[in-house]
């Protein structure tokens, strides 16, 4: 599995680390209800198929990535810079 | 012809005559060239209704069929397979069986498990050989010295065995590690002696076998596609053999643990991760316990046909693939050969990955949910083998009585959002650093 970064091209594996699902939402900080919080720190769809997740360029460029991966297939749908995200709606 | 002939026996419903495997009954079936071994267990057509079905035919769903059955006198009891029985993880893991947990919500459940696993041969009467040839957790510094002590005191609390070794004692069971590795050098060790493997096809044989002959219907090549449901009640399966009536549903499918649920309207805390395993050739006796490297999350041990099995972390990534890449082949084997250098002579017979359920504590969930009449058993993280009885006997009792036994109460879905959760490693909500 190899990941492309938009700054440094496609990269091995073994530069990136990973985070997980970028669909979660971080609730407004004033956000009080507990459930909301349970559901953005533990509950996730985990999907069979394409997943939308977050990768750190950590031994390159250091850049967040966010990459679109079939989870069965392993095949790299797309990546763009994390701070990009959110253009469109998900 | 031959195939002809053994296909057509397939397809008749064969009953099992409950015959006991013993010395007795090989010395006749001997003398009888081996033709009159019954079938070890049925394979039905599936049934209108039943009043349990359990998804998923691996160690633990055979084995909550098995208790249902023997514990509760529950009989009228379905086991779905969507491939053939034993197909998944069961047949897929390094069958390391221990007890060396930490957390009071963990170690109880896990010392109830190994002791099931010390009479299950004779209880099932199947052999699945289980070896209680010692568990050695390495340690690499002072304070690793130190938390193992912590953890040998809490295991010894709650009744299980744990011994601390020097690296003296280490080194004169283990010949063949490194002690001296520059990065790594080892301190001491945490042996379980009671702890050991298992022949984990055996134990989904065995127990498959003990569950026909207490009336459970074993039915394969028959998947899930559907949970249906009446005012928020289980009232059965959709499958591909047709719908099934059930009064209750039990899911043991760990991998596949949230697609199932997604069925009945559930999201988890659990992602699907992958995890890569080896074998070398055979190769004479040469690890006789099953060692643990601290460091790397690496573990070893020898195979009763020679072969050392082996594996370390997760490749970190959610997947299905049930293969893995190769960053996590090369961490593995150079955790092997920093290990032990001898067995860089050797070469690799088999690799696979299997698909885990990682829960996002690290610790297996065992629970009611919030639909009525249906039960979970999931998120096993790469630790499913060694609890198989104890998770199929308390999975069993939760379903029957409709409430968890003492062992599992901590071990339930609402921990996650009551906030007592069982996090061993203290990682956090990150189901790839567990």
């Amino acid at each position: 599995m190899r990941i492309p970064c938009p700054l440094c091209g496609e990269r091995a594996l073994e530069e990136f680390t990973y985070l997980g699902d970028a669909t979660v939402k971080r609730p407004a900080a004033e956000e009080t209800d507990p459930k909301a919080w349970y559901d953005f720190v533990y509950l996730r769809d985990n999907p069979r198929g394409p997943h939308r997740e977050l990768w750190h360029h950590l031994h390159g460029c250091r850049a967040w990535l966010e990459v679109e991966r079939d989870t069965l297939t392993h095949e790299v749908f797309d990546s763009r810079l994390a701070r990009e995200r959110g253009t469109e709606a998900k | 012809m031959a195939a002809d002939a053994v296909a057509g026996l397939a397809n008749q419903a064969i009953v099992t005559d409950g015959m006991r495997y013993s010395l007795f009954n090989l010395i006749g079936q001997t003398m009888r060239g081996h033709r009159g071994w019954p079938r070890a267990w049925r394979d039905p057509d599936p049934k209108a209704g039943y009043d349990v079905v359990i998804v998923g035919a691996g160690g633990h769903g055979l084995a909550t069929a098995y208790y249902l059955a023997k514990e509760h006198g529950i009989t009228n009891v379905a086991v779905l397979e969507k491939g053939y029985l034993g197909g998944g993880n069961v047949g897929r893991n390094t069958t390391i069986v221990r007890s060396n947990y930490e957390l009071p919500g963990n170690e109880p459940f896990y010392e109830h498990s190994l002791k099931l696993w010390e009479g299950l041969s004779q209880d099932i009467n199947y052999n699945v050989m289980f070896s209680q040839r010692g568990v050695l957790n390495l340690a690499h510094s002072d304070g690793q010295v130190d938390a193992f002590a912590r953890r040998g005191n809490g295991m010894r609390l709650h009744g299980a065995d744990a011994v601390l070794l020097t690296r003296e004692e280490v080194r004169e069971r283990v010949p063949a590690l490194d002690l001296d590795n520059a990065r790594f050098p080892v301190r001491g060790g945490l042996l379980q002696p009671r702890a050991g493997t298992a022949r984990h096809d055996a134990v989904a044989w065995g127990l498959a076998r003990a569950a026909d002959s207490l009336g459970v219907d074993i039915i394969q090549n028959c998947e899930v596609t559907g949970i249906a449901r009446e005012n928020g009640r289980v009232t059965g399966v959709e499958t591909t053999r047709g719908h099934i009536k059930a009064g209750k549903v039990g899911l043991a499918v760990a991998g596949h643990t949230t697609k199932l649920a997604e069925m009945a309207g559930l999201r988890l805390p659990v992602e699907s991760h992958l995890l890569q395993a080896f074998v070398t050739e055979a190769i004479k006796p040469m690890v006789d316990q099953v060692v643990t490297f601290a460091a790397g999350h690496f573990y070893i041990s020898q195979s009763d046909h020679g072969g050392l099995v082996f594996g370390s972390s997760l490749d970190g990534y959610n997947s299905y693939a049930a293969r893995g890449n190769m960053p996590a082949v090369e961490h593995t084997i150079e955790a092997a050969m920093s290990l032990m250098p001898s067995v860089g002579r050797l070469r690799l017979l088999r690799h696979w990955g299997g698909v885990m359920d990682m829960s996002m504590d690290g610790s297996p969930i065992i629970s009611k949910t919030p639909v009525e009449g249906l039960y979970l058993n999931g998120g096993w993280c790469y630790g499913g083998f060694k609890a198989t009885p104890g998770s199929g006997w308390c999975f069993a009792h939760t379903i029957a009585r409709d409430e968890p036994h003492a062992l599992n109460a901590p071990l339930s879905l609402e921990r996650f959002e009551s906030g007592h959760l069982l996090d061993e490693e203290s990682t956090g909500p990150f189901p790839n650093t567990h």
